[in-house]
């Protein structure tokens, strides 16, 4: 992409007051109408009933928190204790939960491929939009009361203000300040309710500027690959903590998504 | 092979509010290296009868949704896209007026 | 990360399963015009030559309604549409996208002259809009700036 108006100059003529009104709210709602989500939502519902694995089972049985096969407000549940784990698991880690046990495939087979790209969306991708569109409206509430649950807010309280790696890194180096950005984008500090819930409200996502579906599990993963730390397994302790946190900041936000993001 | 197509068509206030999302790359020349994948027709028919033709280019954003208003119509009415592209692969969806 | 070819294709199987319809008809059923040398344009002023709608007079009976400024040029959404009676057809270009003209519809007796669209623009620029009417050619621009974000992840 060529020269687009220089960056400072282009804030300093349009956000006098930057964290008050977003200067895209327009973009954002126009976009938000004519958004490709449903196509998505669709894969995501295939892939749902499809048998797979050595089981030749579909997902449909699985619970991810309202009962066997319950979806609708599924999503605004997460994260939450299952008993079945005996962990605090959010959307993706029930998911890869239900596909190795419902389904009988490894866990190895079934992170095989968790983050896809503009040609091909990944399992996970989809099945999250689909999943995810159950709960759109409906306020978010994870799980707080279980003793693991408030053990795993913890956690992602502590990770979300740990420096480390080469660079001293913390998610609050990026998103720890109000009013700052990179580049265009604001960085909203996600430990504050008031930031955190618009963001929560609008993930998994269809992002514009790479035409594929992003997840909280990638988020997570591609926000440690730019502090310049070591890969996070998928559905590991760290980034379930993490998103826990912020779920838990943003709680009673009505869910929103699947969103589209720039 | 065409991806996914999905279509909706509800009655607003005095027209027929249209919305059709469709999967495809809409890959530019710049992005393909010269080999560009793109739709580059788009026909609208209403039980059977063509309201509008769409000639479009590889500037629409990939997995392209568009928007359309029909004069009048009514619950039922049989509405039809097809779009065409210039590998001439083809898809269409149809749904009905709610 | 390196994509493994039976995922790939496992995934696309779920897409290519859930189309809607089929192909019900065969190809030769669609339009097949397109105007080449409009889309091939490099001018905003080229392309409407070759549409043959140069000479156009602004007229605000053109609303374009877009965001004064993209948050990623990708994706702009623009929804055009026409007051002035009996505008058979409407073109939308965006001046300094490397061929300016993105999509002409034309409106038969049914439809409004009306569409929402996402254009992908390359930098910030006027968004040009030509609807012809009775035989004449109007026009309406509206300046949407496009900008980037985030840090390339």
């Amino acid at each position: 992409m060529r020269a687009i108006m220089g960056s400072a100059a282009l804030a300093l003529a349009i956000f006098p007051a930057w964290a008050q009104q977003s200067p895209y709210a327009d973009y954002q709602r126009m976009t938000a109408e004519s958004a490709p989500i449903e196509l998505f939502e669709l894969g995501g519902e295939e892939l749902w009933k499809r048998k797979q694995g050595p089981k030749s089972v579909s997902l449909e049985q699985c619970d991810l928190g309202q009962g066997p096969g319950e979806l609708k407000g599924a999503y605004a549940g997460l994260p939450r204790y299952f008993k079945d784990a005996d962990r605090v698991m959010d959307l993706e880690t029930r998911l890869l939960h239900c596909m190795m046990t419902l389904q009988g495939r490894s866990r190895e087979d079934a992170t095989k491929r968790v983050f896809g790209n503009a040609d091909s969306p990944s399992e996970m991708e989809l099945l999250s939009m689909y999943v995810a569109g159950k709960s759109h409206g409906m306020p978010m509430r994870p799980g707080t009361s279980h003793p693991k649950e408030k053990a795993t807010y913890q956690l992602g309280q502590k990770l979300y203000f740990h420096r480390a790696g080469p660079w001293d890194f913390s998610c609050a180096s990026c998103h720890g300040e109000e009013g700052k950005r990179i580049r265009m984008s604001e960085l909203p500090v996600l430990f504050k309710p008031q930031y955190a819930r618009p963001l929560m409200a609008t993930w998994p996502a269809y992002r514009v500027s790479t035409s594929s579906v992003v997840t909280l599990q990638w988020r997570m993963n591609d926000c440690y690959r730019q502090m310049r730390m070591p890969e996070p397994q998928f559905g590991s302790d760290t980034t379930v903590a993490l998103i826990t946190f912020m779920t838990v900041n943003a709680e009673g936000v009505p869910y929103r998504g699947p969103a589209i993001k720039r | 092979m065409a991806g996914p197509m999905k279509m909706r068509a509800t009655l607003a206030g005095g027209y027929t509010d249209v919305r059709v999302l469709m999967t495809h790359p809409m890959a530019t020349e710049q992005q393909t290296k010269g080999q560009p994948h793109f739709i580059q027709n788009l026909t609208v028919k209403v039980n059977g009868k063509t309201v509008v033709e769409g000639q479009i280019s590889q500037a629409i954003s990939r997995n392209p949704v568009f928007s359309f208003r029909l004069s009048g119509g009514a619950k039922g009415d049989k509405i039809e896209v097809s779009w065409l592209d210039n590998k001439g692969d083809t898809n269409k969806t149809e749904t009905a007026v709610a | 990360m390196i994509v493994k070819r039976r995922g790939l294709l496992k995934v696309a199987g779920a897409m290519g399963a859930v189309l809607v319809a089929g192909l019900l008809k065969p190809v030769a059923a669609l339009a097949a015009t397109w105007n080449k040398e409009a889309f091939g344009s490099k001018s905003a002023a080229d392309a409407l030559n070759r549409l043959g709608t140069s000479g156009a007079e602004a007229n605000s009976g053109i609303v374009i309604e877009a965001p004064q400024i993209a948050e990623n040029g990708a994706v702009v959404p623009i929804e055009v549409t026409s007051r002035i009676p009996g505008t058979t057809s409407i073109a939308v270009l965006v001046d300094k996208n490397p061929y300016p003209l993105v999509a002409r519809f034309d409106f038969m007796e049914g439809a409004l002259p009306f569409v929402k669209l996402n254009a992908k623009m390359g930098e910030t620029s006027d968004v040009r809009v030509v609807a012809t009417a009775g035989g004449k050619h109007y026009v309406a621009t509206k300046e949407i700036k496009v900008t980037i974000g985030g840090c390339g992840g």
